[in-house]
């Protein structure tokens, strides 16, 4: 008993300790991305391997979730006569909610990974500490130009995202499921409101700060070898994608009580 | 100068460094030696502040870096070049980018001047003609070189290499000996070598001094070194070691 109490608050504390450490890397980094002078080059490079490469992963995904969501509507409106109501309830569900939490969990699941593994690498092979002994922050040459690029660019693929998830939910709607392709628009623009769009691309700013911060952390506390970059790798995308479904819930009870439905 | 006054080091509940005292004149090349795993590139990475002391302080050119954030560190860290043991080349950049790093990091060069002080120290270590190579595509030998062009490229008051001929042929170890030497006598530069590597020692250091258990055991001049008769130095340059007697037990056992 004593000894699954120890284990317990030993759990405990570790996992606070962790907490505080990401919190002390975020004041860093938003310190550092404010005070130090921009590294734009890195930037930029880092804007291109987050964003424009995690496009074709984030069109599939938001295409594909915006044709299932259409059919499995239609089927079920159908039976009480509301086809119509498949364009509005499309439209919002993508933007509202599956698109900022879709993008960011396959972003999370490819740029997240890569960011841990990638420093992790770095901390193992001594890199870090080669950046360090050159009067380099690891913080300001690494995480700040990751962070940037992921705040920047998830918002973008989100709004991408919501885009294909809702033409190609018209696409199924009208021409597969055959709903009147007027009633389809009209609801859909009379349903959906500026806020809903709104809402969905402020809170991939949110997920993209965590996923940044999760997989920075996990890259620069990685334990040597290969299995504690391997390690840190899989928790960077687990801890992330954790945070993101249960901040979504949060962050969704706020915007209700700030913006109205 | 460096001093380095009972400086206390452990990890996990293992102490690793146990007080250890010791001063680095200007312009001198010290190499410490020490059995693997004895605490030696730990106690390099004190002198340019990447691991912080238990206890102790490492006083550099009059201050204490002890107390001082990453910040205030940078400065002091750009009198220091490093050569990392397994070379810390950055994957994703060439060879000639890694060597310019810690130029463009200065912000105060010119793309030109980069390029011919790139060049300059790429020829020192024989390299010119790999400058646009990635490191993936080095040999072990080539990495190292590369490193220690990184390290001097910036013209640091003080170089600190980490087993800088471990893995090495002979031939390429004699080649980053006369490096060394070269650095001390054509730049005074001070030098921090920590190796086993006993030729390599005798060859490049101004003082030998042994790190053992956590402590400075002994110091003195190659000369000094090689004519000791403490059991402890003797054991270690001698390659008489515990491991290798009871395998000679064991040997004549068998026999």
């Amino acid at each position: 008993m004593t000894a699954a109490l120890s284990k317990l608050r030993d759990y405990v504390l570790g996992q606070l300790h962790q907490l505080g450490s990401m919190l002390l890397l975020f004041l860093d980094i938003t310190k550092t991305a404010f005070t130090k002078r921009p590294r734009w080059q890195e930037t930029i490079e880092q804007a291109y391997k987050i964003g424009w490469q995690s496009q074709a992963v984030v069109v599939v995904t938001g295409a594909f979730t915006g044709m299932v969501f259409a059919v499995q509507t239609y089927l079920q409106f159908h039976k009480v006569k509301m086809d119509t109501a498949v364009g509005p309830v499309v439209s919002v569900a993508m933007t509202r909610e599956l698109a900022p939490v879709l993008t960011a969990l396959m972003v999370a699941g490819r740029v997240g990974a890569a960011i841990a593994a990638e420093l992790g690498t770095m901390k193992v092979t001594e890199q870090l500490d080669a950046l360090r002994s050159m009067g380099t922050a690891p913080v300001d040459y690494l995480a700040v130009p990751r962070f940037v690029a992921l705040v920047l660019a998830l918002p973008l693929l989100t709004a991408e995202a919501m885009f294909f998830g809702i033409f190609s939910g018209y696409l199924v709607g009208v021409h597969m499921c055959g709903i009147d392709k007027a009633y389809f628009l009209s609801n859909m623009y009379k349903f959906t409101a500026a806020s809903d769009v709104i809402s969905g691309l402020v809170k991939s700013v949110f997920f993209a700060m965590f996923i940044a911060l999760i997989a920075s952390y996990k890259g620069f506390n990685a334990n040597e070898g290969a299995e504690g970059v391997g390690r840190a790798t899989t928790e960077a995308v687990v801890v992330s994608s954790l945070t993101i479904l249960i901040a979504n819930f949060f962050i969704a009870v706020v915007f209700s009580k700030i913006i109205p439905v | 100068m460096i001093q380095i006054q009972d400086l206390r080091k452990s990890f996990n509940g293992t102490q690793v460094l146990c007080g250890v005292d010791f001063e680095i004149q200007d312009s001198e090349t010290v190499v410490i030696i020490g059995r693997s795993g004895g605490g030696k590139s730990v106690l390099l990475k004190h002198l340019c502040g990447l691991l912080q002391p238990d206890a102790g302080r490492v006083i550099v050119d009059g201050v204490d870096i002890e107390p001082l954030s990453e910040g205030a560190m940078t400065p002091i860290r750009k009198r220091f070049g490093v050569l990392f043991q397994g070379a810390a080349l950055f994957d994703s950049m060439t060879v000639f980018e890694n060597v310019a790093f810690p130029l463009r990091e200065e912000r105060k060069f010119s793309e030109e001047e980069i390029a011919s002080r790139v060049e300059q120290a790429l020829n020192i270590v024989d390299l010119a003609k790999a400058k646009d190579k990635k490191p993936a595509e080095l040999s072990g030998g080539m990495k190292k070189r590369a490193a220690l062009a990184r390290a001097v490229v910036a013209q640091p008051k003080y170089v600190l290499y980490d087993e800088p001929t471990t893995g090495l042929d002979p031939v390429l170890a004699d080649n980053i000996n006369h490096l060394v030497l070269r650095m001390r006598d054509h730049f005074h530069v001070t030098s921090i070598a920590v190796t086993h590597d006993m030729v390599s020692a005798y060859k490049i250091a101004d003082r030998i001094a042994m790190l053992h258990e956590g402590r400075i055991h002994a110091v003195g001049t190659p000369a000094e070194i090689q004519a000791t008769t403490d059991p402890v130095v003797r054991q270690f340059i001698t390659g008489t070691g515990e491991i290798q007697q009871e395998v000679r037990r064991g040997a004549e056992t068998i026999r």
